[in-house]
């Protein structure tokens, strides 16, 4: 017989632990599927690999796919830290996106323009934000329901933005007019897409550490997430932390689109984030809140997406199995969780 | 002598290095109430979870009727009919009464058995003047109430032996009363009852016997409480004399924390009605009251948490004029609230840091909004040497201190900054006899060296131990002040009532 008992103190270990064997464990369970569309299990697995990190090229890709990702991880990570269910990203992300190919499109010198569409992408993501977080903070309103819902309110209004207003005159597509050539993102490596974006998310995840870790106004987010009563005792403003988290959340989403109208697309149109926003909440959860533990998470779920690619097109397995390993990523990280607070003990026969 | 209910031999368990039960014996006869005592940590929750089956023990055995038993679930102790009453309680508030008592019994032909389980209710009231409503929802039911229907719970499931962790911890005086008449109406019918607390007085006048466990050892056992003193029990737990507080003669000084007409406004329970107090230098104000009558609101509005609607609030001759909790700690006000690990801690945080949560903005602990995470480790450090505060250390997670450590940790942080002025609710709750005795210490030092304090208790040995005037509380009115020499406990019971007394 098993039971779960309580556990006392949690191994340090565990931090590291937990997100591989998550990650291990969906690869089995996926695995199955693999199987059933009829292929190799390992070599599909390979194949992935191969695709994610065979050279240099994939590595990049891999990389330019995780750029993004970091951003909304990030955006989650905060928010969740400060308790503040944020799970509108995607939106921020939309929003950011809009607000960033908006300013670039404005003949500027190269580097004010790019830091011209930062910050505005950033703002617009961030004002997406206060939305749940002012709803909350005064009608007490659901910020896991408004958040969730105001992302199809900012998707049909981009979508009504590029059939309508921002609609290409000449071929009639539902794309924006482009940036300009000079807000371009710079590419480090010749040959691949290797951008400016994806630097700036590397670099930025250490930052947010830094800035959740070692700041009077990171320990205000973590003090209100873990226990609001004793923040509000002890003087701080949990309404005002909750405010300020959310911009710094929508803001690092909204960064998220940024990266990819001003490094990948130039513009922006409808398929311009395959739920890279929704992706941040998997990994978030996989780095366990902590900003350093996102870059990995996204590498990995970028590396799915690449891999998945590869593979459906080498083996016929539908490229959906990388939503489904995403999906199973984060419950099997739930349910890893669980071993946090719980250890399994084994008991004798009952008599 | 009757076959005992239930027979515990030689039990240990071991957490890690930690023994929290070493070869621990004792049995329960039909008609027994025992009492559990020992302070926190002393392995009585251990104990009574392996007889629950919430934990196996690793050596030892459990016999009942006088037959081994296995006890591996909760489910197994309830079949042996082993009923237990938690501190928290274990009800579905939106469902009523006859509902929770029928939660995990077998229904009737897949149907709830709502007429059998009332008429075996209408026994159990009968019986052992148990009365409950049946279809009362029991979010809408009393404290009291709750734990009674706890209570009936185990024994609409034939329990036979009841445990009670700490039954009187959340009841107001009032009700303890109702529930020692229950326990022995219980135990006149042939049952037996395991009543674990640490309150002296409510042991030596319930028990039938008392065993007393030390550092998870059986340390002791009173054959007649009644006949002990509540001296003589309590250094049997602690294991060595205590000599109780005493409280010298001071002068006092000027007035560090006044509160003129201060009125609240009603949004958060009761509110305060044109409350004046003064509290000086070198004095204790205990404020008495069944609790709900405006204790939290006067705790508020001193704690900065809640700006008064009308009147003036002062501290250390200083008007307050923007209530946060940051201006009353900057102008000399140290804060201990009622609720260790939901207003004070930061159960999930270190230890460390939940000392310096409020100051954290303030030189040493952050320079430039950047924390200092060598001054706050260090500032733990001392703390935890200074109080001999029983951790592993400043990285420790909070939430793993016992009670009495939790309340030193809070001590700790406020007295470091030397205030003037000392507001605390319930200094003592859930403290051991050791724990307690070392608060009292403190306040009374405190009290010496010219701090003035006011104490929110509603346990009135205590206000009469420590205050030096006691203000009772009734419906957000102060009804009396008195000097503690001039006042009984029946006095202050009457003034707790709502009897109006005249000002000393």
């Amino acid at each position: 017989m098993i039971r779960l008992e309580a556990r006392n103190s949690t191994p340090a270990w565990f931090n590291l632990a937990l997100p591989v064997a998550a990650v291990v464990v969906t690869l089995v369970l996926c695995s199955s599927l693999i199987a059933l569309a009829g292929a190799s299990v390992l070599s599909s697995y390979a194949i992935m690999a191969a695709a994610a990190f065979g050279d240099l090229y994939s590595v990049t890709e891999t990389l330019v796919r995780a750029a993004p990702m970091i951003f909304t991880g990030l955006a989650v990570a905060v928010a969740f830290r400060a308790k503040f269910w944020n799970i509108g990203a995607e939106g921020q992300l939309l929003a950011g996106a809009v607000a960033g190919c908006a300013i670039g499109s404005i003949a500027m010198p190269g580097p004010i323009g790019m830091v011209a569409m930062a910050i505005a992408g950033a703002m617009a993501g961030g004002v997406t934000a206060l939305v749940p977080a002012l709803l909350r903070v005064k009608l007490k309103v659901d910020d896991v329901v408004s958040s969730l819902l105001l992302n199809s309110v900012i998707f049909f209004a981009l979508m009504a933005l590029i059939e309508g207003p921002w609609k290409d005159s000449l071929s009639g597509y539902p794309i924006s007019p482009p940036i300009q050539d000079s807000a371009i993102f710079p590419v480090f490596i010749p040959g691949t897409r290797l951008h400016l974006g994806v630097l700036i998310a590397f670099l930025m995840a250490p930052f947010i550490w830094f800035v959740i870790s070692r700041t009077v106004f990171g320990f205000s987010i973590r003090v209100t997430g873990e226990n609001p009563e004793a923040a509000r005792y002890s003087g701080i403003n949990i309404d005002r932390v909750l405010i300020s988290t959310a911009l710094l959340s929508g803001g690092l989403a909204g960064l998220a689109g940024v990266c990819q109208v001003g490094g990948l697309h130039y513009q922006v149109m409808a398929e311009i984030s395959p739920g890279y926003g929704y992706s941040g909440i998997v990994i978030a959860m996989l780095a366990r809140l902590n900003p350093l533990g996102v870059v990995p998470a996204a590498i990995f779920l970028g590396a799915v997406m690449t891999g998945a690619d590869a593979m459906s097109r080498a083996t016929g397995v539908p490229a959906f199995l990388s939503d489904v390993i995403q999906g199973t990523a984060l419950l099997s990280m739930l349910a890893a969780l669980l071993f946090m607070n719980y250890r399994l003990r084994f008991l004798g026969k009952p008599a | 002598m009757p076959l005992p209910i239930i027979e515990m031999r030689a039990i240990s368990k071991r957490f890690g290095a930690f023994v929290a039960n070493d070869n621990v014996s004792l049995s329960v006869a039909p008609g027994e109430i025992l009492g559990l005592l020992g302070e926190n940590g002393a392995g009585k929750t251990t104990l009574m979870n392996i007889l629950f089956g919430v934990y196996a023990s690793d050596n030892g055995s459990i016999q009942i009727d006088g037959k081994p038993a296995q006890i591996r679930t909760s489910a197994d102790a309830l079949s042996h009919g082993i009923g237990m009453v938690h501190q928290h309680f274990h009800l579905a508030p939106r469902l009523t009464v006859i509902e929770n008592l029928l939660v995990g019994t077998p229904g009737k032909n897949g149907q709830l058995d709502l007429a059998g389980a009332k008429a075996k209710l209408k026994y159990i009231e009968r019986d052992f003047g148990l009365k409950l409503n049946p279809d009362t929802i029991v979010a809408s039911l009393a404290v009291g109430e709750q734990q009674r229907l706890e209570i009936i719970k185990a024994l609409f499931r034939d329990a036979r032996l009841l445990i009670l962790d700490e039954p009187t911890a959340v009841l107001a005086p009032s009700d303890v009363d109702g529930l020692f008449s229950a326990l022995r109406a219980i135990a006149a019918k042939g049952l037996g009852i395991i009543f674990i607390s640490h309150k002296l007085n409510e042991v030596r006048a319930l028990t039938t016997r008392c065993v007393v466990l030390r550092h998870g050892r059986l340390a002791g056992e009173v054959p007649r409480p009644a006949a002990a003193s509540a001296k003589q029990i309590a250094e049997l737990m602690c294991g060595h004399e205590i000599v109780p507080p005493s409280r010298s003669s001071t002068k006092l000084g000027k007035p560090v924390l006044q509160l003129e007409n201060i009125s609240t406004s009603a949004s958060t329970g009761t509110s305060l009605k044109n409350v004046s107090l003064a509290v000086h230098s070198g004095e204790i104000v205990g404020i008495a009251g069944v609790s709900g009558n405006g204790q939290k609101a006067l705790a508020d509005v001193i704690s900065g948490l809640l700006a008064p609607k009308a009147g003036m609030l002062k501290i250390n001759g200083l008007t307050v004029s923007d209530s946060s909790p940051r201006t009353v700690q900057a102008m000399g006000l140290g804060r201990i609230p009622e609720d260790r690990l939901a207003a004070g801690l930061v159960s999930n945080m270190s230890l460390a840091h939940s000392i310096a949560l409020p100051r954290i903005s303030q030189a040493p602990f952050s320079k430039c909004g950047l924390l200092q995470p060598g001054a706050i480790v260090e500032f733990a450090k001392d703390q935890i040497k200074e109080y001999g505060i029983k951790c592993q250390g400043p990285d420790v997670r909070t939430g793993t201190l016992s009670g009495g450590n939790l309340q030193k940790a809070l001590l700790a942080r406020e007295l470091a900054f030397h205030p003037k002025v000392l507001i605390v609710s319930q200094p003592t709750r859930g403290l051991d006899v050791g724990a307690a005795q070392f608060v009292y210490e403190k306040f009374l030092s405190l009290r010496a060296s010219g701090c003035g304090l006011l104490v929110i208790s509603e346990d009135l040995e205590e206000l009469l131990t420590l205050s030096d005037r006691i203000a009772v509380l009734y419906e957000g009115e102060i009804v009396g002040l008195v000097k503690s020499e001039d006042v009984t406990v029946s006095k202050l019971g009457l003034l707790m009532n709502g009897a109006r007394g005249q000002a000393v």
